[in-house]
């Protein structure tokens, strides 16, 4: 399946007070991590509305990224409470839409892991990778 | 309190616009939200506050254009606001909770008069068919709800498995009944002590009758379920929807879509002509109107958690979709999820708007 050469595109969205900054410090500290992620910073990852979700993945994007605070660490208190929740929601609805609901992942990163943020970038790449290109790229009739 | 209401002359429709009107005169209600008749034959909502006019409603009438939940939730939604009492179906019943919790409708001041389902059709096979009334509230007896021959039941009536009242304030107990001989009804005390009804015992069948319905129509909608569930699998919904015109019937007819400012029918998806044209040439070809899946599965998020199977959206789908079959079927698989069940009780959250901050703990942590 996976071509030769293939890199995934990952869009992510990163909330403002944990894994954006979580990004941000992987990259003062130097780590090394694929540049196959797209970053999109966003004030929550309760503001991540599923049809930001939705439309990079029908549109022909690899993967989609979200991450927010652990549990208890919400800048908003319930932020990625709900997130949680809606995107336990959107990745069933996915799925049983027959489309491929493990190109969506959802990650707690704070701003002090720049390495879980590399990390992360790594394994969802390679992931990507060994899973091939997202069929809806090549597909129009969407 | 069990009571019923006498029929006379084998005129069953007569005896509920005598017991709605009792309702009007005897001022329960300031006004009734019920199904009446139109020239063209079929049924609309209307709020009827004179009691005469209550010679024209029709809730028994095999037919639905429209789920009233949200004709409920418009005159019910702020203050001030009349008494209000809406005759509705199971599923309008359900709808309407769903509306409550979503804050677009209010149960404060309103008498919810539900009455069973023995089954409509859509409004064209209404309008062409002679209607043997007698013959379809005799269903109601046996349980064997069917069509007239040779005629189809909505696509969301056939996989129905709740056409039987639960949770209405006043309840016409249809399923059961001997409807030629009366109309059993259940409501609160104090209001029948208000109608001066007495309490009379029913002939006990109602439960074993409901069974009966629910088993047969929950085959048929495990059948349905499976059958599509297999397609989209296949397939993938670009693939069963494809047909799509994106007309937004589904969603006008949706009792669940409230939003005014719907994301569809704003300017976020036009572009500039170029934009078009890039897109075309990086697909080698781009499907107008443009995000036609990205509408299905945004509608999904929106409403797949209440979604209670009117089936509407399949009635008013010109493309012959199996709209309702896809998001009832996709629906169930996300409330399981979250132990939910849509219209089931008013005061149990919406999964989206509620959370523990102990649950899925391993989500995010891989």
């Amino acid at each position: 399946m996976a071509e030769t050469n293939f890199e995934p595109k990952i869009v992510a969205f990163l909330c403002n007070w944990c894994t954006y900054t979580g990004a941000d410090l992987a990259g003062t500290s130097r780590l090394q991590y694929p540049p196959n992620v797209r970053i999109i910073r966003v004030m929550c990852s309760g503001s991540v509305d599923p049809t930001y979700v939705l439309k990079p993945l029908l549109d022909g994007a690899d993967g989609v990224l979200i991450g927010g605070c652990h549990p208890g660490d919400c800048h908003y208190q319930s932020g990625n409470y709900k997130a949680r929740r809606r995107i336990i929601a959107l990745k069933e609805i996915v799925k049983n839409a027959g489309l491929d609901e493990e190109r969506v992942w959802l990650r707690w990163i704070s701003a002090s892991e720049g390495g879980r943020f590399a990390e992360t970038v790594t394994k969802m790449t390679k992931t990507l990778k060994e899973k091939g290109p997202n069929p809806m790229r090549r597909q129009w009739a969407v | 309190m069990r009571t019923t209401i006498p029929v006379e002359n084998n005129d069953t429709l007569a005896a509920v616009r005598g017991f709605l009107k009792q309702l009007l005169e005897a001022e329960v209600v300031d006004a009734l939200l019920v199904p009446m008749e139109t020239p063209a034959g079929t049924v609309t909502p209307a709020l009827v506050s004179d009691p005469a006019l209550l010679d024209g409603a029709d809730p028994l009438a095999p037919v639905m254009g429209l789920n009233a939940a949200r004709a409920a939730g418009r005159i019910s939604v702020r203050e001030p606001r009349g008494k209000i009492g809406a005759v509705l179906r199971p599923c309008e019943l359900r709808a309407l909770v769903e509306l409550v919790k979503l804050q677009q409708a209010s149960l404060d001041d309103m008498v919810t008069i539900g009455v069973d389902c023995l089954g409509t059709y859509d409004v064209p096979v209404h309008t062409e068919l002679d209607v043997d009334m007698t013959a379809y509230l005799a269903t109601a007896q046996s349980g064997e709800l069917a069509p007239q021959e040779g005629q189809e039941f909505r696509d969301g009536c056939q996989m129905c498995e709740k056409p039987h009242v639960e949770g209405a304030d006043i309840a016409l107990e249809l399923l059961g009944a001997d409807l030629v001989a009366g109309i059993p009804v259940t409501l609160p005390d104090d209001l029948a002590a208000q109608l001066e009804l007495k309490p009379a015992e029913g002939d006990g069948q109602r439960a074993e009758v409901i069974e009966k319905v629910v088993e047969a129509r929950t085959q048929v909608r495990d059948e349905r379920f499976t059958e599509i569930r297999e397609q989209l699998d296949e397939e993938g919904i670009e693939s069963v929807m494809a047909a799509c015109v994106r007309c937004h019937n589904c969603m006008t007819v949706c009792p669940i879509c409230y939003c005014k400012t719907c994301l569809f029918k704003s300017p976020v998806f036009d572009h500039e002509p170029v934009q078009y044209m890039n897109w075309a040439q990086r697909k080698g070809a781009y499907r107008l109107p443009s995000d036609t899946m990205l509408f299905h599965l945004t509608r999904l998020n929106h409403m797949a958690l209440s979604c209670i199977g009117c089936g509407m959206c399949t009635s008013a789908c010109p493309a012959e979709l199996p709209v309702g079959q896809v998001f009832r079927a996709i629906g169930q698989q996300v409330q399981d999820v979250f132990e939910y069940m849509p219209g089931r009780d008013v005061e149990e959250p919406l999964p989206l708007v509620t959370f523990q901050e102990d649950e899925w703990m391993e989500v995010g942590e891989e």
